[in-house]
């Protein structure tokens, strides 16, 4: 019993990571229909950012996590709405997967090349010391990624809710002729989604660079568990990839634990199969109806 | 127009027949090669270009005619046996991803298609005793036919060309029959299709299931190429290599998968001299191509053709011609 | 027994009910039109009846079989075609292809329709369809670049292509210049007489009062009046929903 507490607060805590990366992917497709195949790399570039700052220009905490934001979001966020996302929104889905899957080979390939093909250790931010409830024992750094994951996606439900952004963001996301009629920059307003997701990324990078180390490839890794979120969740909805998030990080944890590790990927990917099959619009998500 | 295609027919086979006289191993492994990524290119097309599904489980698809032949060959059947099962392994597990691609919306579909690939890859890496596991299986024979033995790198090079012309003869024979029709009219409208009675279902399958199928040929004819397969063959960054292949090409025209196969076969080989910058290179170029000629590298090619028959490039969109409110007078 | 039922069909889309306990229904051989101002449900209706959607509540019954859940190609093998609003073309085809793709899935088996070359049957059936409609200057051209007036005449060929019995039209006037309507206005009254049942979809009073004997309007989802066009010219509610009061 224990163990099975143990592991929910590991899979909690991995879970609200991949839950951050859902929610960006999901915010993408809402308001640009961009299927993000970088979104792994999304997490990674943000990751060697922060090594870059942190330790090798010997910058403050603060200031590195501050420059590491500041550059994603103008790299990941405007440069590529700007450049690729602008022109070939118009052509419909297909061009933005590819050229994305192009934009995901060229991230991973140039920090493979151009800064290393190893793993850079990257420093714990919390202290992995044991924490005792009872029976039960995690890490101070378990609770802290849950309790940041929470913290930013609080606020962002909060922001999407609550600002004239966020009702934006809505209207967009249920129809973007319509949003533009209403007088709705849309081209802005996809521009700023693309921000807050690289936004939302870079925070998860800081959060998951501990756990797995900062490597040229484990953008790929991440980005499937936030598409397997996003889709177990709903791909329609926030409160979807929080959902699929936290399921994905709670399956792959029980099921490395308890079944087999070789297959611990794959059990994340029946999962998602199984919904696909039954309830395609995600556990928590909505029905679409075309035409 | 019908005598050039002659001529351009008889020429392209000519060459394909006489050049790998004189080509040295390496050369004619190449040329073998890009006539396996050709079948493969031509499944993914049918798929994704004609029937607009997207699919990221080809090499996994492809794994299973390289696996067929390679375990069946030491057990003595014959090597078109081998690939006959393993394309209809490929046939029937297209069948059955097709099934959720039925349900979902393309970008679903990428998404189980993508996961099928990495199932694939954990079982072809795990089921030891079947798939010698991450070694993998060596010494995968060739075929032969009684005395006429294909051994030889040549000899195996017409094998796979006598194959591909296959390959390439029924594609062009499926697409042109009222088949390729439907095809062309779920891609361009899928809701108006159903309307005039296109079953989006037995196409689609079909569509997924026959693209799976020839990714099953390729991947039989692939293994004793290289005489050694393992599963590092068949991972997801080869399914993307194929989706590249057929996008670089151009999507949903017949002579894209040609000119896919080619250029990203042998493109590394001109990078070569690059190294490791060949990934980035070519991540750029995708990007590039996606901006500037979405259309595919087929798009030049069309140009090329016109200005050596000399016709002049008609414009993607002539001005309409007039109303034809007078004629419409009733019979 | 009418040809085609309609009993208490609704459609909501979230929480807008685009149509509420509609019922009608279509006698062989007529030409009903069906009214009503903008966003009464009126494609929806269609839509529900072709399969394009499927209804929340309700029935569309078919030479008396319940086709209520069937998918749109199984709908259009029963012998029903639809035009659409927003013209619904093959636009990478051309004029020809496209009326041969509305007919090819009429006949024969899947497997047949891989195997048998043959279509020459079909294809002088197009070429006549072609110069019935006036089109046969345009014939090779791909539908993207017809003009709209000749887009409109492709979907409404495409509909009578696979020799359909019944026939919707859904604002098949609408952005048409005079002389076509005219044309079209003749075209669906000779088919009419030769068989065809129809339900046509019209804002065009002028043509729906003189081209129908029998009026369906609906009104924000409901079916507010039925009857013969000089039933419908002085009723009330009819004025009302269009006008308000
Ligand atoms: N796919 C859809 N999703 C949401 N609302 C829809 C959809 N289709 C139609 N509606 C709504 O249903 C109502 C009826 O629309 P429609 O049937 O197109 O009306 P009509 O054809 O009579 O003009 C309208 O309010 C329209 O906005
Ligand atoms: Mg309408």
């Amino acid at each position: 019993m224990t163990d099975v507490l143990q592991l929910f607060v590991a899979g909690v805590s991995i879970g609200a990571i991949y839950a951050m990366a859902a929610i960006g992917f999901v915010l993408l497709w809402q308001t640009s229909n961009t299927i993000n195949f970088a979104q792994g790399e999304f997490v990674v570039l943000p990751a060697f950012l922060m090594v870059l700052f942190w330790t090798v220009f010997r910058l403050p905490f603060a200031a590195a996590l501050l420059a590491t934001l500041v550059v994603s979001t103008l790299l990941l966020g405007l440069l590529v709405k700007a450049v690729l996302v602008e022109r070939l929104l118009k052509m419909g889905v297909l061009p933005l997967v590819i050229a994305t899957i192009g934009l995901s080979m060229l991230i991973r390939y140039s920090l493979q090349q151009f800064w290393t093909p190893l793993a850079l250790p990257f420093p714990a931010l919390f202290s992995r010391a044991p924490i005792r409830v009872g029976e039960v024992i995690f890490t101070r750094e378990e609770l802290m990624n849950v309790l940041f994951a929470a913290l930013v996606i609080g606020a962002l439900q909060l922001a999407i809710r609550r600002t004239k952004l966020g009702w934006a963001m809505q209207a967009v996301a249920q129809n973007r002729n319509l949003a533009a009629v209403l007088g709705i920059n849309v081209s802005r307003l996809v521009g700023l989604t693309f921000m807050l997701n690289a936004a939302l990324t870079a925070v998860a990078a800081i959060l998951v660079a501990p756990v797995y180390l900062v490597k040229y490839d484990i953008g790929i890794g991440i980005g499937l568990k936030a598409f397997y979120a996003a889709i177990i969740g709903g791909f329609n909805q926030i409160r979807g990839a929080l959902l699929g998030g936290l399921l994905v990080g709670l399956v792959e944890t029980y099921s490395a634990a308890y079944i087999s590790n070789q297959f611990r990927d794959a059990f994340a990917l029946i999962m998602l199969i199984g919904v696909l099959l039954l309830k395609p619009e995600g556990l928590w998500g909505i029905k679409e109806e075309w035409m | 127009m019908r005598g050039w295609r002659a001529l351009g027919l008889l020429g392209g086979g000519a060459i394909l027949l006489l050049f790998p006289l004189f080509l040295e191993q390496y050369k004619l492994y190449l040329a073998s090669l890009t006539l396996v990524y050709l079948i493969l290119a031509i499944g993914l097309n049918l798929t994704l270009g004609y029937a607009g599904q997207i699919s990221l489980a080809h090499a996994g698809f492809m794994s299973f005619g390289s696996y067929a032949v390679a375990i069946l060959g030491p057990l003595g059947v014959p090597f078109e046996g081998g690939i006959i099962v393993g394309t209809a392994i490929a046939f029937l597990w297209g069948l059955v991803l097709g099934f959720p691609a039925l349900k979902v919306k393309h970008h679903y579909l990428a998404m189980v298609t993508l996961g099928f690939n990495i199932i694939v890859f954990l079982v072809l890496r795990n089921w030891e005793s079947l798939t010698g596991g991450s070694f993998g299986i060596s010494g995968i024979g060739r075929p032969h036919w009684g005395p006429l033995r294909f051994l030889s790198d040549r000899a195996y090079y017409y094998y796979i060309l006598g194959w591909a012309t296959l390959v390439v003869a029924s594609a062009y024979w499926i697409l042109h029959s009222r088949w390729g029709r439907a095809f062309r009219a779920i891609r361009e409208n899928e809701m108006r299709a159903e309307v005039v009675g296109v079953s989006l279902r037995n196409y689609k399958l079909m569509a997924f299931a026959i693209g799976s199928a020839y990714a099953g040929i390729g991947g039989a004819l692939f293994a004793p190429l290289l005489t050694y397969i393992d599963p590092g063959a068949f991972t997801l960054d080869r399914s993307i290599q194929f989706l590249m292949m057929v996008v670089m090409g151009g999507l949903g025209r017949f002579e894209g998968p040609f000119i896919g196969a080619v250029v990203v076969t042998l493109l590394p080989e001109l990078l070569r001299a690059s190294e490791g910058f060949y990934l980035i290179i070519f991540s750029l170029a995708v990007i590039l191509m996606m901006l500037f000629m979405p259309k595919g590298l087929v798009a030049a090619w069309d140009w090329m053709v016109c200005r050596l028959t000399r016709r002049t490039v008609s414009p993607a969109h002539p001005p309409p011609p007039p109303e034809p409110a007078a004629v419409l007078e009733p019979e | 027994m009418p040809l085609l039922e309609i009993r208490q069909l609704s459609k909501h889309f979230f929480h807008l009910s685009a149509l509420s306990h509609v019922s009608l229904s279509v006698e062989p051989g007529e030409l009903l039109g069906l009214i009503g101002p903008n966003g009464s449900g009126k494609t929806t209706l269609f839509n529900c009846v072709t399969g394009v959607l499927r209804p929340s509540r309700g029935h569309v019954f078919y030479q008396g079989e319940d086709i209520t859940k069937l998918t749109a190609d199984a709908v259009y093998h029963r012998g029903i075609s639809r035009t659409f609003q927003l013209i619904q073309l093959f636009p990478e085809m051309t004029v020809l292809e496209n009326l041969l793709m509305a007919a090819q899935e009429r006949t024969g088996t899947l497997f047949t329709r891989l195997l048998r070359r043959d279509e020459t049957e079909e294809t002088d059936r197009a070429l006549k369809l072609v110069e019935y409609l006036g089109l046969s200057g345009v014939k090779d051209n791909l539908a993207a670049n017809l003009s709209y007036g000749q887009q409109k005449l492709l979907d409404f060929g495409m509909a009578l292509m696979p020799d359909p019995q019944v026939i919707l039209l859904d604002e098949p006037m609408a952005g048409v210049n005079p002389t076509m309507i005219k044309a079209l206005v003749t075209h669906i009254q000779d088919l009419n007489a030769r068989g065809y049942t129809f339900v046509v979809i019209e804002h065009n009073m002028e043509v729906v009062m003189s081209l129908c004997r029998r009026i369906v309007v609906l009104s924000q989802g409901e079916k507010i009046a039925e009857g013969t066009p000089a039933e419908i010219h002085d009723n009330a509610d009819v004025m009302d929903a269009y006008f308000g009061s």
